[in-house]
C-alpha cells in the first residue's frame, strides 16, 4: 500500500490548522442545509483530525485497500465532521461539501456508505460498535493487521446494543478494535446526566473487560498518545473516553443542547461562528 | 403417508458442506445453535463460527461488520427473536445492502407447545417490507438445501429464510433447484387455485384430494419465493381458474395472502380468499392440533375453497 499518511508527518500545529478548516466546513454545511448536527460534530473534530491526518493507515487514492484502517462513525449524526474530514484529507473535493443534505448529493443527512472513505452507513444509534467488532473479527480470519476505530456518542451509549457489543468484544478479545467515546455531556433533549445518566462509564466499561483510557478530547498530545497506545495494545479491546465540549470552538454553541441538532439560527450567528474559527487563531 | 424431514437439519448439514468449499463463509448464532443446527458448522469450523450469546442486536451488527469485510455471513436464531433486531437489520444490513443471510427456525405455530410467545406469525410481512431484503419460505428439506446453496453461490444481498421446528413432508424430488420468483405447481387444476406457503402446501394437496371427490379440480401452487413473488403464476391462475385461495401458517396480514391479493388486484382482479392466522396470537398445544384450533387445517382449506368455488358468501368477517 502506498502509505500516503507517511509522506508528511503533521505536527500538532498543523493538525490544529486542519481541525479549524474542518470546523469551518461543518458550520458552512449545516448553515447551507439549514439543518444538521453541529454540536457533536465540533466536539469530535480534534479526534477525527488526529486519526485521519496522523494515525490511520489510509490512502485516499485507494479507499478500498483491504489492508486499510477502518473508522465507523457510530454516532452517524456527526456526518458533517466525517464528511469534511474525508474531503480535506482528499477522498473527494471539498467543493462537494455544499451538497450536504441536498437532493442529488451523496452526502446524506446521516453518514452514508456511498461517500468515498465512509465504511458503513450509520445514523440509528448503538449499531456501530458491533459493525466494528465484525470488521475486527474479519481481520483476524483474513490475517490482516488493520485497526478499527468506532466513534460513539455519550448519549448513544444509553442504547443496549452498545453493551451487548462490549460483551462480544471481550469474548473475542478484539485487540484491533478501539472505541472512542465523544463524551460531550449533551444529547438532543438536554444534558446526559439529566436525560439518562450512565453512572461510572470507566468502571462499567472496565467491568465489561475492556482496557479503558480517559483523555481530554481536545488535547492533541493526549489524543495521539492514547491512540498509539491502543494500536500497540494486544491483550484485548480498547476504549478511550474522550472528554470533550459540545459545540467546541463556537462560543454560543458550547455546552448548549440547542445546537445538538440545529444550525446557526441566522446570518449573524453564522458569521459569528466563522469569525471565531480562524486559521490564525489555531 | 408422506415422508417427512427436518428443514433445519438440512440447513445445518448444507452449511457444513458449503463451509468446506467457501473459506469466506462465517456463521453466527445467539445461543440457539443446537436448535437452529448451526452448531454442526461450529463444530467443524470453530474459527468461523461466532456464538454471540443471547444478544441478537450484537449478532446482527457484528454480522454487518463481517459482511462489510467481504465475508459470506449466515446468522441464525429463532424467527421470533430476530424480530427484535428489525432496526439493526434495516439500518446496518439492508441499507448497506450486505451479504447477510438470516436463516431462522421455529417460525409459525408449528413450534407448538412453547406457545404464543414463540409462535411468530408476522415475520414474513415484517421482512418483506424492507428494501433490498428477499424472503423465502422453503416447503421441505429438499428446497431448503437448494435455497442455501443458491444463497451462497448466486447472491450477495440480504435474505430472510423462514424454517420450522417440525419436520415437513418432502414434496420436491432431488433434482429440484430453487430459482428466485419461481413457484412450483404441484397439482394442476382448472376450477380454483390454492396458493400456499411452507407446510400449508402439503395440507393444500390433501385438501385438493377431498375437493376432487366433490367435483372440484383445484390447482395447488407452492409459493416459496415470497419476495420476489411469482407474478406470472398468480396471474395465470387468476385467468385460468377465476378464483384463488391462499394458505399460510402466518398472519393473513402482510403475508402470502396479502402479496397474492396485491398482484391479483393490480393485474387481473378475481376473488382472493385468505387462510391464515387472523389478528390473533398463537397458543400452546401440539403443533398439528393448532391448525384445527385456528381453522387453518386441511378441513378448513376444503371448506373455504369449496365456498369460494361455489361463490358462497364470505364465511366470516375479517377484522
Amino acid at each position: 500500500m502506498a502509505d500516503n499518511s507517511q509522506v508528511y508527518e503533521y505536527s500538532v500545529e498543523d493538525l490544529k490548522r486542519v481541525a479549524t478548516r474542518i470546523r469551518r466546513h461543518i458550520i458552512e454545511m449545516v448553515y447551507s442545509a439549514k439543518s444538521g448536527h453541529p454540536g457533536g460534530s465540533l466536539s469530535i473534530t480534534d479526534v477525527l483530525t488526529v486519526l485521519y491526518f496522523r494515525e490511520m493507515r489510509i490512502d485516499p487514492q485507494n479507499p478500498d485497500d483491504p489492508r486499510r484502517d477502518r473508522l465507523i462513525m457510530s454516532k452517524g449524526h456527526a456526518s458533517p465532521a466525517l464528511y469534511a474530514t474525508l474531503a480535506v484529507r482528499g477522498f473527494f473535493p471539498e467543493e462537494l461539501l455544499t451538497g450536504f443534505r441536498k437532493l442529488n448529493s451523496k452526502l446524506e443527512g446521516h453518514v452514508h456508505r456511498g461517500v468515498p472513505g465512509v465504511e458503513a452507513s450509520t445514523g440509528s444509534l448503538g449499531q456501530g460498535l458491533g459493525i466494528g467488532i465484525g470488521m475486527g473479527l474479519a481481520a483476524r480470519l483474513n490475517n490482516l493487521d488493520y485497526h478499527v476505530y468506532v466513534i460513539l456518542g455519550d448519549g448513544e451509549i444509553q442504547e443496549g446494543n452498545v453493551w451487548e457489543s462490549l460483551m462480544a468484544g471481550f469474548k473475542y478479545r478484539v485487540s484491533n478494535v478501539t472505541a472512542i467515546l465523544d463524551r460531550n455531556g449533551v444529547q438532543l433533549d438536554g444534558f446526559t446526566k439529566d436525560v439518562m445518566p450512565v453512572n461510572d462509564i470507566k468502571a462499567m466499561v472496565e467491568g465489561f473487560g475492556w482496557k479503558v483510557l480517559e483523555i481530554d478530547g481536545h488535547n492533541y498530545d493526549q489524543i495521539i498518545s492514547a491512540i498509539e497506545f491502543c494500536k500497540s495494545y494486544r491483550d484485548g479491546p480498547t476504549f478511550i473516553i474522550a472528554n470533550t465540549v459540545k459545540g467546541k470552538g463556537v462560543s454560543y454553541m458550547e455546552n448548549n443542547p440547542k445546537y445538538h441538532g440545529s444550525p446557526p439560527a441566522n446570518e449573524e450567528e453564522y458569521r459569528k461562528a466563522l469569525s471565531e474559527l480562524t486559521l490564525e487563531g489555531a | 403417508m408422506m415422508v417427512t424431514e427436518s428443514l433445519r437439519d438440512a440447513y445445518g448439514e448444507k452449511l457444513v458442506e458449503l463451509g468446506g468449499r467457501y473459506r469466506d463463509l462465517v456463521v453466527l448464532d445467539a445461543d440457539l445453535s443446537t436448535s437452529t443446527k448451526t452448531a454442526l458448522f461450529g463444530k467443524k469450523y470453530p474459527d468461523r463460527f461466532f456464538n454471540m450469546g443471547i444478544a441478537e442486536q450484537s449478532m446482527v451488527t457484528t454480522a454487518a461488520g463481517l459482511a462489510l469485510s467481504g465475508k459470506i455471513v449466515f446468522a441464525s436464531t429463532f424467527a421470533v427473536f430476530l424480530m427484535r433486531t428489525y432496526e439493526q437489520i434495516r439500518q446496518s444490513v439492508c441499507y448497506n445492502n450486505l451479504n447477510v443471510k438470516f436463516v431462522v427456525t421455529h417460525a409459525g405455530i408449528t413450534v407448538g407447545e412453547d406457545g404464543a410467545t414463540h409462535q411468530i406469525i408476522e415475520d414474513v410481512g415484517i421482512m418483506s417490507g424492507l428494501p433490498n431484503m428477499r424472503v423465502i419460505v422453503p416447503v421441505d428439506s429438499v428446497e431448503t438445501t437448494s435455497v442455501i446453496e443458491y444463497l451462497v453461490e448466486e447472491t450477495k444481498t440480504p435474505y430472510y429464510v423462514r424454517l420450522s421446528r417440525e419436520k415437513f413432508p418432502i414434496l420436491n424430488d432431488e433434482s429440484y433447484e430453487y430459482r428466485p420468483g419461481r413457484s412450483v405447481t404441484f397439482k394442476d387444476g382448472s376450477d380454483i387455485t390454492i396458493v400456499a406457503m411452507g407446510v400449508m402446501v402439503s395440507m393444500a394437496l390433501k385438501a385438493a384430494e377431498t375437493l376432487k371427490s366433490r367435483g372440484i379440480d383445484a390447482r395447488v401452487i407452492n409459493m416459496s419465493s415470497i419476495k420476489p413473488i411469482d407474478r406470472y403464476a398468480i396471474i395465470k391462475a387468476a385467468r385460468e381458474t377465476g378464483r384463488i385461495v391462499t394458505a399460510e401458517e402466518h398472519s393473513i396480514y402482510n403475508g402470502l395472502g396479502s402479496r397474492v391479493a396485491e398482484v391479483v388486484g393490480e393485474e387481473y382482479p378475481v376473488p382472493v380468499w385468505r387462510i391464515g392466522m387472523r389478528d390473533t396470537f398463537g397458543k400452546s398445544g401440539k403443533a398439528w392440533e393448532l391448525f384445527d384450533y385456528f381453522h387453518i387445517g386441511v378441513e378448513d382449506i376444503v371448506r373455504i375453497a369449496e365456498s369460494c368455488f361455489r361463490e358462497e358468501k364470505r364465511y366470516e368477517n375479517i377484522p
